[in-house]
């Protein structure tokens, strides 16, 4: 697992909806085992650059390579291959409803493992302990708070082993306590676990403690706008715009 | 000029009284005087969301009417201003910033100022125009290509949907047959109660109804060969998948409408699992195991309706069902089961459609389920017709 060679390579990505562009000529590489962080206002189209990440959209032009193989082009077989590779974690947490926590870990490794029951049991178990969510794994989603169904959410991405794993606004909704305590899993996975994160946000504090590397998107020029850590961009930027997003001022105050 | 000067004293006089009339002293008054230097205008009391409207027309008429060089808000007496009050004043501005007269507000408390420089300060953006609808033609066009997409988008469906039945046939491994169960159960077995009551009633009403003439003829005795033939050919079949339309078409569209909505549809596929297979085959398979076994009870009820019928016309019950057993063939019996299990493949599948189809939004789900049972209906009658014709010209 070397850190300077990508897992993700986003090469010259085109996303338009209604034939109207959202985002032009996008270029960028993710390396492996960093937590990399998708930045911008609202509606710049973050959420979705990272739903075409995870190709649940096609993009207008361009290509996705995870791990050396487009999502874009790939069918069959080889989407269902990069597909395993990820986990995705949505903005509502997307957990389904009818099953506990465990059978929403289990369902994963059920339909693509050849494992007995109780390992199966065992080690969805094992996932969502990690989160810290053992007590509650025999809960329904609607009786546990926002905080832990976030963290069962990770549980239930991380089941089949990713080698990424794409958090679609993981603190949104979330109080500053609860929020700190994901951040903290982000950053106890990425060291322990050397998984590669791609986190779309916009909650600073958050960034400054997850992130190894930020893009940000403007959606007036619909493309990135600046590349680095996000204590250099804050400080040293020389796009005023960036500079204002990270010391939190308001444009055109009444 | 003389007259004009009158004339605006007449109209605020009467609007001072109207609203005297109306509310006693807590209103605002407003007073209208000419003086050299323009159009006076003096307000007091309360300018708030409540009160402001009585005063709003008399002020912009007075304003029209005598059209001064210099506008005069008099506001020394103003004992409390609101957002419909800045509303008034502003606006007053406006309109005599419009013709190019002068505008002043005098002895405005700091406070409502401050209120008032926030409104005028912000940018006087008004909304974007709407684009418009399109001449009746355009609007015509438009449905005509939304139902062109939804046609293509359905036989997408039906295309995908055999496609993964046909695996599910090939590998029954791959069915969640937990779901298809539940789905059974909540599908089939709950509404057999109100099935067999439909049914029952269906039988009986028909049996009253057609006695009568019949009778005239004298040919009650074939009030047996009415109520068999139809209910097994057509009435049985086709109250159960009206009830199956109602009741889990609709629910199919909710459930998996939320799903959607709440990104549970993308965490499926982005789990690499099918949608189509991991939720609308479960239920496909089960509304076709249970639509012909409903169709049979209905069909049974409705017979027995009959038959309650007929013993109060005093006919014994073995006469009833012979006359049945002459009457019915297996082959209608067998027509009808087929229509059934084709009902419940078209409802089922088309409320999972509708469902998966579910925009974003909180009406989007209830838009699902609206539409899933009035597809699910034109669809019933189609096939129906289909079935209509087929029969006919293959001599069944």
């Amino acid at each position: 697992m070397e850190r300077s060679t990508p897992i993700i390579r986003v090469k010259h990505f085109t996303a338009a909806y209604d034939g109207v562009v959202l985002l032009n000529d996008l270029s960028f590489d993710v390396y492996r085992g960093e937590v990399f962080v998708i930045l911008g206002g609202s509606g710049c189209g973050k959420s979705t650059m990272l739903k075409h990440m995870i190709g649940l959209y096609q993009p207008a032009a361009g290509a996705i390579l995870i791990d050396n193989e487009d999502i874009v082009t790939a069918q069959g077989p080889r989407r269902l291959a990069i597909l395993k590779k990820i986990g995705v974690m949505y903005q509502q947490g997307a957990l389904f409803g009818s099953m506990t926590l465990l059978e929403n870990v289990r369902l994963p490794l059920e339909e693509y493992t050849d494992l007995p029951n109780d390992a199966i049991d065992h080690i969805a178990l094992m996932k969502l302990q990690v989160v810290g969510l053992g007590a509650a794994a025999l809960k329904l989603p609607d009786e546990i708070s926002g905080g832990m169904r976030k963290r069962a959410v990770i549980a239930r991405a991380m089941a089949l082993d990713p080698q990424v794993l794409f958090l679609d606004e993981p603190s949104a909704g979330l109080d500053p306590i609860t929020s700190a305590e994901l951040d903290r899993l982000i950053v106890s996975l990425s060291r322990n676990l050397s998984i590669t994160f791609v986190v779309v946000t916009h909650e600073l504090p958050s960034i400054y403690t997850i992130a190894d590397r930020v893009i940000m998107l403007d959606k007036r020029v619909k493309a990135i706008v600046a590349e680095g850590k996000p204590q250099q961009l804050r400080d040293h930027s020389e796009n005023a715009w960036v500079r204002q997003f990270f010391n939190r001022e308001a444009t055109a105050v009444a | 000029m003389l007259r004009r000067i009158i004339s605006t004293r007449a109209v605020c006089e009467c609007a001072m009284n109207r609203e005297a009339g109306q509310t006693g002293e807590r209103g605002p008054l407003l007073a209208a005087s000419m003086s050299d230097c323009g159009l006076v205008l003096t307000i007091s009391g309360s300018l708030d969301s409540r009160t402001t409207g009585q005063v709003w027309q008399p002020a912009l008429e007075a304003l029209r009417l005598a059209q001064p060089r210099q506008l005069t808000i008099d506001a020394s007496r103003l004992t409390y201003c609101d957002g419909a009050g800045a509303a008034l004043l502003l606006e007053l501005g406006r309109r005599q910033s419009a013709h190019r007269g002068q505008y002043e507000i005098c002895s405005l408390d700091p406070a409502f100022r401050a209120l008032v420089d926030l409104y005028s300060r912000s940018s006087g953006e008004s909304p974007q125009p709407k684009a418009s609808q399109g001449s009746f033609l355009e609007q015509v066009g438009r449905f005509g290509v939304l139902l062109w997409n939804d046609v293509t988008k359905l036989t997408a469906f039906v295309g995908e949907l055999s496609v993964a039945l046909a695996r599910a046939a090939l590998r029954p491994r791959i069915v969640r047959w937990k779901e298809a169960w539940l789905t059974a159960e909540l599908a089939g077995v709950n509404a057999l109660p109100i099935i067999a009551l439909l049914g029952f009633l269906l039988g009986l009403i028909m049996a009253f109804q057609s006695a009568i003439p019949l009778h005239q003829f004298g040919a009650d005795m074939f009030v047996a060969n009415l109520i068999g033939l139809s209910m097994l050919r057509e009435l049985g079949p086709l109250l159960t998948a009206i009830i199956l339309a109602g009741r889990s078409g609709s629910a199919f569209a909710a459930e998996l409408g939320t799903m959607k909505v709440s990104e549970e549809i993308d965490a499926l596929t982005t789990m690499g699992l099918e949608p189509v297979t991991f939720l609308v085959v479960p239920r496909v398979i089960a509304a076709v195991a249970m639509t012909p076994l409903l169709s049979v009870f209905a069909s049974l009820l409705g017979l027995v309706g009959g038959a309650v019928v007929m013993l109060s016309l005093g006919f014994p019950f073995v006469t009833y069902l012979i006359q049945l057993q002459s009457a019915v063939t297996a082959g209608d019996m067998v027509g009808g089961l087929a229509k059934s299990v084709v009902f419940g493949i078209v409802v089922a599948a088309i409320g999972c459609l509708r469902g998966l189809q579910t925009k974003s939004g909180a009406s989007a789900v209830g838009d699902s389920a609206t539409r899933a049972v009035v597809s699910g209906l034109v669809l019933i009658t189609v096939v129906d017709g289909i079935f209509a014709v087929l029969f006919y010209s293959l001599g069944l």
